[in-house]
């Protein structure tokens, strides 16, 4: 009887515990993007109140108008869509059918070819962004939106083929085996089989390649030079450079920019969160 | 790691005859299949790597002219450069601090998710909050902080109010502050990938292990440190070597926060590279600069895969 009631007891500090903890913790994660989607609905000058005010004073929409009528600024937005989508385009391509050879296939040096896509994630971007300034310019490619896109496959293609290897390794041979033995090529095999089999595992790839692509920033800082070619990262800091007192308009950005990758991670947490760990900690 | 080598080819009759041309079809078939990517790898990744090496022992490359070859003076000049030595030691700094707390935050938030104590609702609506500030890119992480932390911003009002400041700190401009400021950015934005892969290993951990230390009497300190620890410890390991290696390389919110300054308080080895090669054009001392960060990272991503292929 005793015990039960300690126990009791214990819970119960445990559960209170536990709900200080997970206050501070939110206040702590998500105060600083309550405040940003606050700050970008207040007018300008109340942002320059001190003391701060919580909630605005006055409601206003017209950080986000500002943005929507100017073109300069929905460039910025455009060019990032387009990037990642290319981006997610042309490594789901190269990474699916690489994933396909490494699940499927034996040949010679395929024991390099896996720690070279295993290491190749440790090399620096800082490092190759030298020799990519200079090969760039050579392709003619700078200040391009495509010197972007090959420079964001060489992150995400790795990860794609990793991702996709382990797919393909869950689902049975027979199903590929059987379209063979009826005479179909390997690329039918792959078509109509594994890929459809795989589409978690393809949709996970999709929306964790579009992440990177679309947060990337050094080299969007580097390889392009116009404002017309920047990207939303680049942007929001080349605007917050020259005009820094239009707060509430940087945070509708911020908010505008964050919307794509937050709404992906509703979307797919499940397939998002088995992805990544499967990605960082089975490679 | 993959499980293809379970299975036989074929069966074996003639060793040389169709195996071999059966394997060498069958090498020809995958190498097709891996065409795209190893061509992006060869121009995007093998030139630029060799290329990177090979500018680190010339004068000057990309806009000098009359370039020679120099061997190893760049890396002497860079090592005898005080600036660069400070980067060093604070990027170490940096990491490991980046990596400890990154861990600690991460355990602490996935174990409060896990604890199996709150209800349904609230632990999937915790948990989003939790993983919030990974949404935000590095650039939109740094404006957000700079406008919280700006001296008339509403960090600096709630901490005066609470009188646990008497003025108002500037904590990006103050060299003291300075790097813990960034660090503290950096934890905050990257913690989340620790938590998610951590909630994803408590959640693998069987019960029943609990249960046993419970009908053993063993306390929550007992159990954590004996069965929770020792259980998620592959992945620990995995996160916190993949995550060194990224803090090391960490560029956009150190660069984005403080520039490196004030007066090299923040100086890391990639904001030192990326000023060397694009604000003061010395692109040779740059790529000597960026083969350092290369080589620790390549070492540390060494024993990485080794711990990988030790697991396997």
């Amino acid at each position: 009887m005793s015990t039960t009631t300690t126990r009791g007891r214990s819970q119960t500090a445990q559960k209170v515990g536990l709900w200080i903890g997970l206050g501070i913790g939110a206040v702590f994660a998500g105060f600083p993007a309550l405040w940003m989607l606050l700050s970008s609905i207040k007018p300008n000058t109340e942002i320059f109140q001190y003391p701060p005010t919580f909630l605005p004073e006055t409601f206003t929409l017209d950080a986000y108008a500002g943005i929507f009528a100017s073109g300069e600024k929905l460039r910025f937005f455009a060019n990032s869509y387009t990037v990642a989508l290319v981006v997610v385009a042309l490594t789901l391509f190269a990474g699916i059918m690489a994933g396909y050879a490494l699940s499927r296939f034996q040949f010679p040096f395929k024991g390099l070819v896996n720690t070279v896509v295993i290491s190749v994630q440790a090399v620096p971007p800082i490092t190759l962004l030298i020799p990519y300034f200079g090969l760039v310019v050579w392709l003619k490619l700078y200040d391009t939106l495509w010197a972007l896109i090959l420079t964001y496959m060489v992150a995400t293609i790795p990860y794609a083929i990793l991702m996709m290897t382990g797919y393909f390794n869950t689902i049975p041979k027979e199903l590929d085996e059987a379209v063979k033995v009826d005479g179909g090529s390997s690329l039918r095999a792959l078509w109509q089989v594994l890929v459809p089999a795989a589409r978690p595992g393809i949709v996970s790839v999709g929306a964790y390649t579009f992440m990177v692509a679309w947060n990337e920033f050094l080299f969007a800082l580097s390889l392009t030079q116009s404002r017309s070619n920047r990207t939303v990262p680049v942007g929001i800091q080349l605007l917050m450079g020259e005009h820094s007192f239009q707060w509430s308009e940087m945070m509708a950005m911020s908010v505008l920019g964050s919307i794509p990758v937050l709404v992906l991670f509703l979307f797919f947490q499940r397939q998002f969160v088995s992805g990544m760990t499967a990605g960082a900690v089975k490679a | 790691m993959t499980a293809t080598t379970t299975r036989p080819t074929a069966p074996v009759r003639h060793p040389t005859g169709p195996r071999s041309r059966r394997w060498w079809r069958s090498g020809l078939t995958a190498y097709g299949y891996l065409s795209p990517t190893l061509l992006v790898m060869l121009v995007m990744m093998a030139v630029p790597v060799v290329m990177v090496f090979a500018y680190s022992t010339l004068s000057n490359v990309i806009i000098a002219r009359d370039t020679e070859f120099v061997g190893l003076d760049n890396f002497v000049t860079l090592l005898g450069d005080p600036i660069f030595r400070k980067a060093l030691g604070q990027t170490g700094v940096f990491t490991v601090t980046s990596v400890v707390l990154h861990l600690v935050l991460g355990l602490t938030f996935a174990m409060m998710l896990n604890s199996g104590l709150l209800p349904r609702l609230a632990s999937a609506l915790f948990r989003v909050v939790f993983i919030l500030p990974w949404v935000f890119t590095a650039s939109i992480v740094v404006i957000l902080w700079q406008l919280l932390l700006n001296p008339n911003g509403v960090i600096n009002y709630v901490l005066q109010t609470l009188n646990l400041i008497s003025t108002r700190v500037e904590w990006f401009s103050n060299p003291s502050l300075a790097l813990g400021t960034v660090i503290f950015i950096n934890v905050w934005a990257g913690y989340p990938f620790f938590m998610i892969s951590l909630l994803a290993g408590l959640q693998g951990i069987p019960s029943d292990l609990y249960e046993a230390a419970a009908i053993d009497g063993a306390g929550w300190r007992h159990r954590f440190l004996s069965i929770t620890i020792p259980q998620l410890m592959p992945i620990i390991l995995a996160m916190a070597m993949l995550d060194f290696i990224w803090n090391l390389q960490q560029f956009p919110i150190i660069f984005l926060a403080t520039g490196g300054g004030p007066l090299n308080a923040t100086e890391t080895i990639s904001t030192y590279t990326y000023n060397l090669a694009f604000s003061k054009r010395q692109f040779s001392m740059a790529s000597a600069s960026g083969v350092v960060l290369f080589v620790i990272s390549a070492i540390v991503a060494l024993f990485y895969v080794r711990h990988q292929k030790a697991r396997d």
